[in-house]
């Protein structure tokens, strides 16, 4: 009996010692940060990211556009999604506790104006060009619909008017033109449109993924095509790229492609790996996204919008990007 | 503290209260402690996996659908195992060491794909594989008129550990500056403890049973062929098909309150919360005045539940009404029904017949989750809503139909 309870304690003491001396050795093996920058502002001809370099990993950082290679000034801010446009950007973080994030809106200065809990894990966001909209997705666990699966939720606010739609979820669906309801209804990856009252995002259900096109004022949505996963809308607005499951299935994999809303010709772009990212326009004719390398790291490439030439490595060490005028 | 007092006169009621035998507090211990260990993980592993692999949530999904089925099968065959060995310890040890050395697994897997799969899978693995033996252990360890008991003291203990996970992995995260890695490594220190009180307080019972080996291959037809087995199996399906999921339940809640998406996780704390404090006075309940009896309450409050969620009072009221009830469904249908199930399964086939009842109940539950989807989808979620219940309602008549006088002695007041 006492040597048992010896044997205990001292198990619990060699095991505590074993956790504490791995914490010890992993966060004092993370280098030197770096200082950040004072007076970064939202104003272009610039790209924000997400840093996923040492020392200023988790970081919002931003680089000259014709120089994305060169040094790139580091905000104080740390995010796990950021964008902007317009002088309106937003940054989804952690938000103190565990499981437990929120939307950041910050103006012109990088100064917070507005923090909207979310609940789940940050995916994608997006701003409307002249700044006044603003929209997330996460990602959900567990919800038992699903059989443990993740389930994604997408909401968004007018910060002119502070309207905000929850969950994309409470809207009306209208499906290939009939009325539609589901348990099962995910939505992910809005983009807007320039008269900030409808939006482009994915919408699954019963195993199929449609582009459906939002109107904010009329608590819409309705179908338009298949297969269209994290639409993001060119700035003419004439275009949606995207990517599009490879063989209609997400589990092969996603190539980049452009989509003309006009004649509905799908153009797919000439990056050939897998990319699982909402594609940022980094001006009318050339596309911005990340690949991701090992954990917790990815560069940003870019990739011309209409089919030819080839990827390019645009920033290493980053992700989320967003082209700033 | 060694509690080995079940022959003691019972004399102070508060201490009364959670009375069991040292071997079901050493369990309950073991429990307590390996839950905190993977709740910590349950609670950052989407975190770990979307922000810091950047695995998307279709491949999470492909990985997580695929082990359902096997782990369910290696739950019947670890149940097996167990019986025919008659070391219901070595197998539950073994499912604790392999939940422990997969969070080690997590680290190695690194950002492939597959390679993390196969480790969760190895969790899931445990996970079935201890289930059933240890659920036997405390059958072995109580005498049969106190097996509510038992349970109800053991699922406190197991939930209070998945209360203190999440917050331990949070202190951690704190402290590291966000080390998923330390988190990883704290789990399997954790679980490694966890390992370490099994094999060192819990005994295992093969003094007790029959000398002769008598689990012969065939041990899941010759169980089957009892007619309370069968009737008891079936009665779990039955009670498992009419559940229609914690997501749904929380899901129509949100609706109705118009709750901010962030209340969300708080739905499934007050559940658990409930089901914490009422677990062992439902336990204690059930040894009472019937297990049966205990088990068709739950399921009655089941009903209240789905009835609620479109009934005539909102607010917070109804939060605390439904989330109350919800606990209460849990607290006296979970550990109670393998209270009752005990006695009827013999000694010798004890682990696989609970894990056949535990089967049998997770696959129709698996099965009923889609089924409220598609009922969802045709007739709306207020009247899915009401038909859950009025199938609760007949499953309460037909599992009270089906196990009525099923164990007429150890439904006796103790």
């Amino acid at each position: 009996m006492t040597r048992r309870v010896l044997i205990a304690v001292l198990g619990a003491l060699l095991l505590a010692a074993v956790g504490v001396t791995y914490s010890v050795f992993t966060t004092t093996h993370d280098r030197t940060p770096v200082a950040a920058a004072d007076g970064l502002s939202l104003t272009g001809p610039r790209i924000m990211f997400r840093s996923t370099a040492p020392g200023s990993k988790g970081r919002l950082a931003m680089v000259a556009k014709n120089d994305p290679g060169g040094p790139r000034s580091v905000s104080a801010l740390n995010c796990l999604r950021v964008y902007a446009a317009g002088g309106t950007g937003t940054c989804l973080r952690q938000d103190g506790a565990l499981t437990t994030f929120q939307i950041a809106i910050l103006d012109k200065n990088l100064q917070v104006q507005k923090a909207i809990p979310l609940v789940g894990v940050p995916n994608r966001t997006r701003v409307s060009a002249d700044g006044r909209m603003a929209a997330w997705t996460v990602f959900v666990a567990g919800d038992s619909y699903n059989n443990g699966r993740f389930s994604t939720r997408s909401g968004l606010i007018d910060l002119k008017t502070l309207d905000m739609v929850d969950s994309l979820e409470f809207l009306s669906v209208t499906l290939d033109g009939h009325p539609y309801k589901a348990a099962d209804l995910n939505f992910w990856g809005i983009t807007f449109t320039a008269d900030d009252n409808h939006f482009y995002a994915t919408m699954s259900t019963a195993g199929h993924r449609y582009l459906v096109e939002g109107d904010i004022a009329a608590r819409t949505v309705r179908t338009i095509t298949v297969n269209v996963e994290c639409p993001s809308l060119s700035p003419d607005g004439r275009r949606i790229a995207f990517k599009s499951a490879i063989d209609g299935n997400p589990a092969k994999g996603w190539r980049l492609t452009v989509l003309d809303l006009a004649t509905g010709a799908r153009t797919p772009l000439a990056e050939t790996r897998t990319v699982d990212d909402q594609p940022a326009w980094l001006d009318s004719d050339t596309i911005g996204y990340a690949i991701p390398h090992g954990p917790a790291d990815s560069d940003i490439w870019s990739v011309p919008a209409n089919g030819s030439g080839h990827p390019a490595l645009l920033i290493p060490q980053a992700e989320s990007p967003a082209a700033l005028n | 503290m060694y509690l080995s007092t079940i022959d003691r006169p019972k004399t102070a009621r508060g201490r009364a209260l959670f009375l069991v035998s040292g071997n079901v507090f050493a369990l309950g211990a073991v429990s307590l402690v390996t839950d905190i260990s993977s709740e910590m993980v349950t609670a950052i592993l989407p975190v770990y996996l979307m922000i810091g692999l950047h695995l998307s949530p279709a491949l999470y999904g492909v990985v997580d659908g695929t082990y359902t089925g096997a782990t369910a099968f290696l739950r019947l065959i670890g149940g097996y195992i167990a019986d025919r060995s008659r070391r219901r310890k070595a197998v539950a040890g073994f499912g604790y060491g392999l939940s422990a050395v997969a969070k080690l697994g997590l680290l190695a897997a690194g950002s492939s794909v597959g390679a993390i799969g196969a480790v969760i899978a190895i969790d899931r693995t445990g996970k079935g594989l201890r289930t059933a033996p240890r659920d036997t252990l405390i059958t072995l360890s109580t005498p049969p008129q106190l097996y509510g008991r038992a349970f109800g003291v053991h699922r406190m203990m197991d939930t209070i550990g998945a209360f203190a996970g999440p917050l331990v992995a949070v202190g951690i995260l704190a402290a590291t500056a966000q080390a998923y890695d330390a988190v990883f490594v704290a789990s399997f220190c954790i679980a490694a403890f966890g390992v370490l009180l099994l094999v060192l307080f819990v005994r295992d019972h093969r003094d007790k049973q029959p000398p002769k080996n008598t689990v012969a291959p065939s041990a899941l037809r010759e169980l089957l062929r009892r007619g309370p087995v069968r009737r008891l199996v079936l009665a779990a399906c039955v009670a498992g098909m009419v559940t229609i999921g914690d997501g749904f339940v929380y899901l129509l809640l949100q609706r109705r309150e118009d709750l901010s998406i962030g209340w969300f996780p708080l739905l499934a704390v007050g559940t658990n919360l409930s089901y914490l404090l009422l677990a062992t006075p439902l336990g204690i309940l059930a040894d009472k005045i019937g297990r049966l009896k205990v088990v068709l309450g739950g399921y009655t409050a089941l009903v209240l539940v789905y009835l609620l969620l479109f009934g005539p009072f909102g607010g917070w009221p109804l939060l605390v009404v439904v989330l109350g009830l919800y606990g209460l469904f849990y607290a006296s249908t979970d550990g109670v029904l393998m209270a009752l199930a005990g006695p009827l399964l013999p000694e010798g086939f004890r682990t696989t017949g609970i894990a056949l009842i535990q089967t049998g109940q997770a696959v129709s539950y698996l099965g009923s989750s889609i089924l409220f989807g598609l009922a969802w989808t045709i007739w709306g979620p207020a009247s899915a809503s009401r038909i859950a219940a009025g199938l609760v309602v007949a499953a309460v008549f037909v599992v009270a139909l089906l196990l009525r006088g099923i164990s007429p002695r150890t439904e006796q007041p103790a």
